[in-house]
Formats: structure tokens, sequence, C-alpha cells
């Protein structure tokens, strides 16, 4: 059995430790925010906090997250500047990539607060998005950096 | 909103139907509405077709037949039929059509949803639909007030009685409109009338997939489903000649292996028992049908077939003569590779078969084949299959493909169980239907004043529609791959378009803009070497050679103009590029500015123009987003992407080895439109076609290197500075 904390949530799930974070919190949490994309850690779309930090849930033995304070889209409220953002600036088309951008966008403002350009697309630069999205990423990122 | 209907629901609202049903066709004359006759009364809401509800709670229930995978339709259909309802916005919820006759796309006689088509195709039909449906909410208040209808007015979902200043919400007049006649022609507003139609309406769609909720296929969860991971054979042809079962069955949670025409199938409890399983076949493979095949031998394969003489597609003139006796001549082999979706959302289905009934969960594009295939696997009556059209995590084509629909059918059958098949990323990349690869020779000739008057091109293209749609190949020539040189609107006095088919074991699909995403790029680059040639600027070149064809000019135009196309660069660029596209109903030109790194080959794009005419707009931000989504999809796919093939099959597998553009990449991009009233074009797809000729020819003007081949890489680009 593994114990997990996700958004607050105690979970007990019996898995093996090696199985990847990801596919715990999507197939038997069935919280289907996060996205499978790759597996390899190079799309980010599984992208969920694990305390405090941005990191790939693909990459991420289940084992490895007992006992830390995972954060997936669900556990982000509407109202958070960066949702907000993602929202005023019509971000999304196809989605399927934005809750992982949304979770990395959320871990670089609680880093820095007021990033440079260059830091936002260094960053953002492991984020792929296939539909092109780029452009509003960059505009809701500082938009929430300014409102937020 | 977008939320997997339940069984129960699904049992409750098609038995429920609605109070009139009206389905709406598209006949040569115009629309007619029909009555569908096949639902029966519901006491409370208010069904005048088959494209709205209203309901008590005064929701306006859009029905949209087409499948959201970004380019907006779940926003821009529901505003068509809004503006002519004069609904509140507010009051518009949208709801995805299940896969059914009635939902047919009626200039197409299918369910499907591509060619950068849906507002086109859905515009009139919609507008009726919400003209006739305000035209009953009207006769409804009079009759309930006694008052003649033409004192009434509808504004915002109200009807209103301004001599007694009465009113009554939409919702408070579907008993009553329920009962009332259809209108046949009910009147349209005229444009300037439009109070949503041409405005940048906020997308309906943003909240779910904002906070996570927004339900894409792989994100289906059916009770007691099991979960399906399929073993592969790397080269095509390829067939099992070993497997271990048992090994497979050993591991914990898998419950069967299913043997499948594509590969092996093991069913598991959970998706890692499934992919363990998978591994723990350690399925042996024969080499298949070519096992030589690899990028080498298909490159030469290709260019060997310029010499076939192929099928003419266009002769205009005497493109032969011309040439002969032109005072100059430009002769060009341009290449374009294999390309994959890679939908960030890879293939999935999910399925479940009753005795009597079968319900399927797909991010299709397709709901007439998937329809079709739950038929045919079945044996189901349409009316027993229910198709829920889920969001689609990217479509562009790949998901007009039934491939793991048929999987996931045939596995659950097989287990009897609801089954839900992932692809994994690797799978979905090497057995795509790819955006063929193709080869052009171009032969162009000018006059001594420098003028354009031959032009004589030879493709080699592999066909999608022998497969997809063999009844449109007219002649041996295939639609898609003449596509831009067929009707190819430079006023040149002779042309001559040849087509020469060739069939290798790559399956090739309709990749977004299909075969102007790669005759733009020919067309574009070889119009600009003849440009240089001429000694002519390259936009001047090109407006001359559109004197009677005032759209694709104007375009160029605006697109320069906003750029400074005659003035000096500045911000780091070196250079600049022009091309303009027409595809899918739409003109689209782009100006991009670019700098080369001589030293490492890396080509950077600083800042791209667009301009677009796709003739009425409905709305102008999902116009620009789709736009920057092209342009960016078009710059990976020229700078980046190419699949390679190895031993009979695809070696590349995963973004490792198929890297797309990342946001450091992207340029900034500025979009005019123009709107020209004219005919109704796409937006999905015409963005993309122009940015790889501006680049490539931005980065002619940059470096003197002509680029001919895609993508161009750092490594193209090096070795062609070592050339030049």
């Amino acid at each position: 059995m593994i114990h997990l904390e996700i958004n607050g949530t105690r979970h007990m799930v019996d898995v093996s430790p090696e199985v990847p974070l990801l596919w715990v919190i999507r197939e038997h949490l069935k919280l289907t925010g996060t996205k499978y994309g790759c597996g390899i850690g190079l799309c980010g779309s599984c992208t969920v906090h694990i305390d405090g930090e941005a990191r790939r849930s693909c990459q991420v033995p289940v084992g490895d997250a007992e006992g830390k304070k995972i954060v997936t889209i669900e556990g982000i409220p509407e109202s958070h500047p960066v949702k907000k953002a993602w929202v005023r600036e019509q971000v999304p088309q196809c989605g399927y990539c934005q809750s992982g951008q949304i979770m990395q966008a959320i871990a670089l403002l609680s880093e820095d607060a007021n990033p440079s350009e260059k830091k936002i697309i260094d960053t953002m630069e492991g984020n792929l998005c296939r539909c092109g999205t780029y452009l509003s990423i960059k505009r809701a990122v500082r938009s929430a950096a300014k409102e937020g | 909103m977008g939320k997997t209907i339940t069984r129960r629901e699904f049992i409750k609202t098609s038995m429920a139907g609605a109070g009139l049903a009206i389905a709406v066709s598209l006949t040569p004359c115009g629309c007619r509405l029909l009555s569908a006759g096949e639902a029966e009364r519901e006491a409370k809401a208010f069904s005048p077709n088959v494209w709205l509800k209203i309901g008590s709670d005064n929701i306006v229930s859009v029905i949209v037949n087409k499948s959201e995978m970004g380019q907006g339709v779940f926003t821009a259909l529901p505003m068509i039929v809004a503006d002519e309802l004069d609904a509140d916005w507010k009051q518009i919820h949208a709801e995805f059509a299940p896969a059914a006759d009635k939902y047919k796309d009626p200039a197409w006689g299918r369910q499907s949803t591509g060619g950068s088509s849906s507002v086109s195709h859905m515009y009139e039909p919609l507008r009726k639909a919400g003209a006739s449906a305000r035209q009953m909410l009207l006769a409804a208040a009079a009759k309930t007030w006694g008052v003649p209808v033409s004192e009434c007015n509808a504004k915002k979902g109200t009807v209103l009685h301004e001599k007694t200043e009465r009113t009554l919400t939409y919702g408070e007049l579907t008993v009553k409109a329920a009962g009332l006649a259809v209108p046949q022609n009910p009147p349209l507003k005229d444009k300037d009338l439009f109070t949503y139609i041409g405005t940048p309406l906020p997308r309906l769609d943003i909240d779910a997939k904002v906070n996570g909720v927004a339900r894409f296929g792989i994100d289906t969860q059916v009770p007691g489903m099991l979960y399906a991971a399929i073993a592969r054979p790397h080269a095509y042809g390829s067939k099992a000649v070993a497997f271990n079962q048992d090994a497979a069955m050993k591991i914990k949670g898998v419950r069967n292996v299913v043997a499948l025409q594509t590969g092996i199938a093991v069913c598991a409890e959970t998706p890692d028992a499934a992919w363990e399983g998978t591994a723990a076949l350690k399925a042996k493979w024969d080499k298949g049908a070519e096992p030589g095949l690899d990028t080498e031998s298909l490159r030469k394969r290709f260019l060997a077939d310029l010499d076939r003489e192929g099928l003419s597609a266009r002769n205009d003139g005497d493109a032969k003569a011309a040439l002969a006796r032109a005072a100059k001549k430009v002769e060009a082999v341009y290449a374009l590779p294999y390309l994959s979706h890679t939908t960030m959302e890879p293939m999935n289905c999910t399925v479940r078969i009753g005795p009597d009934a079968c319900e399927l969960w797909v991010p299709t594009q397709n709901q007439t084949g998937v329809l079709a295939l739950a038929q045919k696997e079945t044996g189901l009556k349409p009316g027993q299959i229910r198709v829920n059209t889920t969001y689609l995590g990217g479509g562009y084509g790949r998901r007009f493909e039934t491939d793991s629909v048929e999987e996931a059918l045939k596995i659950a059958k097989a287990v009897k169980k609801p089954v839900k098949l992932i692809w994994k990323r690797e799978e979905d990349m090497q057995h795509d239907f790819y955006r063929p690869a193709n080869c052009s020779q171009v032969e162009g000739g000018l006059d001594e004043k420098g003028r354009l008057v031959a032009w004589a091109h030879t493709i080699v293209c592999p066909s999608i529609f022998a497969r997809a749609f063999p009844d449109r190949v007219k002649d041996g020539i295939d639609p898609a791959a003449v596509e831009g040189l067929k009707n190819l609107e430079y006023e040149v006095p002779n042309i001559s378009v040849r087509y020469v088919r060739i069939d290798t074991p790559v399956p090739v699909g309709f990749w977004r803009s299909v075969g102007s995403s790669h005759n733009g790029f020919t067309v574009e680059s070889f119009a600009d070497e003849m440009a240089h040639a001429a000694g002519k600027d390259p936009l001047e070149f090109r407006v001359n050679l559109l004197k009677n064809h005032p759209r694709p000019r104007r375009v160029l135009e605006v697109a320069a103009e906003k750029a400074g196309w005659s003035r000096p660069l500045s911000g780091g660029a070196e250079g600049k590029g022009i091309a303009q596209v027409f595809s899918f109903g739409t003109y689209v030109a782009q100006v991009a500015e670019v700098s080369v790194d001589r030293e490492d080959g890396i080509i950077r794009v600083h800042r791209v123009v667009c301009a677009v005419d796709c003739g009425d707009v409905v709305n102008p931000a999902i116009i620009t987003a789709q736009m920057e989504g092209g342009i960016l999809m078009g710059l990976s796919a020229a700078m980046k992407e190419a699949i390679a093939f190895k031993d009979g099959g695809v070696a590349t597998s995963n973004f490792d080895t198929y890297p797309l553009l990342r946001i450091s990449e992207a340029p900034k991009i500025e979009v005019h439109i123009l709107e020209s009233g004219e005919k109704l074009g796409g937006i999905g797809e015409p963005g993309l076609p122009p940015i790889a000729p501006a680049v490539a020819n931005a980065v002619f003007n940059a470096a003197g290197i002509r680029l001919r081949m895609l993508p161009m890489t750092p490594t193209t680009v090096s070795e062609a500075m070592k050339k030049a």
C-alpha cells in the first residue's frame, strides 16, 4: 500500500512503488486533469507540484511521492491568479497540455513573482503545445504576474 | 458542458426527445426545414429543430455536430444560433451531438470535422435554426398576450411587448412554442444587425480546460472497465511469429491477451499492468513487407519517380514550348518529408458492448466512420449505438482515422468487458497516417522583360484519397497532391501540372492543411526564385501576377504594408520573406523576418505578420488564435519535423527524435483580418501553409541560400552555407 497526499486529501493505493505517479493520479485516483503526453518527461503535460515544485509526474515513481504534498490542477482554486489569467487571455485551444502549462506557470510565479521574459521562456520551455498557444501563454504569465 | 453523458441520461434524453424535432437539410436550392417526426413530445422543453433546445430553465442548448479540437467550433457554432435567436449569450450552453443521421453535415452528408469547413457548412442551417425558433417564440408570446406578432420584439432571450411593457423569457414560452408550426423560410438578419457574429466572444470551453475538468477521450472512466495496451510490430506488414501469453497472464492484474491484425493486446485492471503485460509477451515478429525500407531508400524512390511521366492535372497553353523559347529558365527540385500529427492526446478509445447496446467514448473527427465501424463489429443497429464525442486533445486530421476505434471494438468484443485502449506516444508516432512525403521538379521561364511566361510542375506524391475517398480521385489525380497547383492563381499563360502517384508501405492521411502544407512551400519558394531571376522585388513580382485576382493581391499588400516591407529591418533580423497561399476558401499572406547564425546554422524567426481574408468573420479572436496556431505548427514542421524510417518501419518514436517547436522558438506574430465580406472560408488550416516558404524566402534574403528541402535544420543550413 502506498500512502499519498493529493490536494490535501489522503489516499491509499494498492500499487507497486515503481509505477509512475502520473498513472496513479489519473487512473487509480481518477484525477484526470493531469495528462499523459510522452512518458519520457519531454512534453510537460503531466506536470504537478510535489512539495511546491513543478515535477513531471510520468518521471516520478509513486513510491518516491510518499509522504510528500502533491498538488494537481484540480487542487488549484478557480480564483487563482494564474487560472484567471489563463481565462482572461483565452489561452487554451485543444486544451490538452494546459493543465501542465498552468502548473508550471504557478511554480514559476511562486518562486519569482515578477519574472523576466527570458525567465518565463526558460521555465516554460519544457512544456509542449501542439496547437501553438505559446504567445498566449507568455501573455497570461505576464498578466498573472501583474494582477497576481 | 462537455461532460460525458451517462447511459441513464442517454436513455432519458433519447426517449423523451423533444417538442417537435426539425432537421435542416441543405438542398441545391438552399436550406429546407424538415419535420424529423421521430421524437415524442416533451412537456417542457422546446426543440424546434435538432440544433437547439430551450428548457423551461431558460437554458438554450446548442447541439454541436462538429468536433472541438481547439479550433473553436464549440463557440463559433453556438454564436451563429444565438445571434439569429436573439438569445442572451449567458444562457447558451453547448453540447456535443451524438452520432446520428440527423446530425450529419448537410453539405457532406456525413458527420465529420475537417477541411476547415465547420462554420461555412453549418452557417446557413444554424442561422435558419435560430431564426425559426425565434419566430416561434415571438408567435407564442403574441398568442399568450393576444396581441399581433408585429408588436412583439425579441431581445437577449426575452420577448417584449413594448406597448404594455410585458415580457416573457424564452424559458417561459417553451410549452406554447412547441405547439406551433415551424416556419420554413424564416427571414435572416441583415449583417449589420448581428449582435454576436463578428465579435470576439470568449470561448465556451475555456473554463473547463483551465480547471482540468474538460473530458478528453483518454479521461473516460467506465465502471468495471479494463485497460488495453497493444504490443505492435516495428515493420510494415509484419506479423507475430511467437509471443509468451503465459508470461503476460502471470502479471498481477492482467486478464486477457487478444491477438489482433495490428498487434497483440493485453487487457488488465490497471494501465501499468497492461503495459507490463505487453512487455512480458516478448513478442517476436517477422521482417515485414519491405525490410529494407529506410529514410534513404524512400528518398531515392521519390526522386527517381520524378522521371516518370505521370498524369496531367492541368495544362494551360503550352508550357514546354514556352520554356523552349524563354529568355531565362530556372529549374529546381523540392522535397518534403513525412510528418506525424503528434496530437498531444495520444490515440485512445473506450468501448462498452452489451447484448443490445454499444457505447463508445472517443475523441473523433469522424462520427459517421465510428458509427459504421461499431455497427460492423457489433452487428447492432445505429439506434442501439451511442457515440460520445469527447473533447479532442488535438486532431489535425489524425482523428479522422478510426484505426484505434476498430481495435478497441475488437478487444471489447473479445473480452466481454468495457475496455479503454490507450496508445503510448511511441505507438502514436510510429503508427500514424502521415502527411505524405513528396518531391517536385519545377521549371519556370521568363520572357525578355522578366515576365513569368511558363511554369511546368511535376509532383511525386502518395495518394491520400485513394484510401480515404477513392471516388474523389478523378482520372487518377489525387486532389490533395495537386492542391494549390491545379488552382494556382498566378496569371501565367503556360502552366503544366503533372502528378506522379507513388505507392509505398507508409500510410498517409490528412494533416492540417493537407496538400497545401507542401505545395504552398514549393510554389511560394519557386515564385521567389523566379522573382529573383527576373530581378524583381518578390512582392511586386507576385502582385504583377495577380492583376485579375484581387483577394490574394490584397492579402499580400496588407501583410507587406503592416510588416513595413519597404522599410529596413530592425531588432536583429537580417532578412525578410513573403508568401501567400489560398487554401480551404481563405487567402493568407505572411511576411517573416529572420536571422541566420552562420556558425551553428540556426535560423531564428523574429516576427511574422499575417494578413487573412476568410470572407465573413464570425469570431475574430478565434481567427487570430487559429492563425497563430497554424503559423506555429507550420513553423514547427518547417524547422524541425521529419519522420525517419529504418528496417522496414518508423524509426522516430517520441519527442526526443521528433522535436516540436518550443516556446523559445515562437516568434512575435501580428494578425490582420481583412473583412472582405466575401464567401466564408475556413480558418483552422489556412494559417499554416505560408509560413514555411515565407521563412525560406527570408533565409534567402538574409543569407543567400535557397533551402529547397524541409525541415530547415541547422545541419541543412550549415551544408547550404558551405556550398554557397
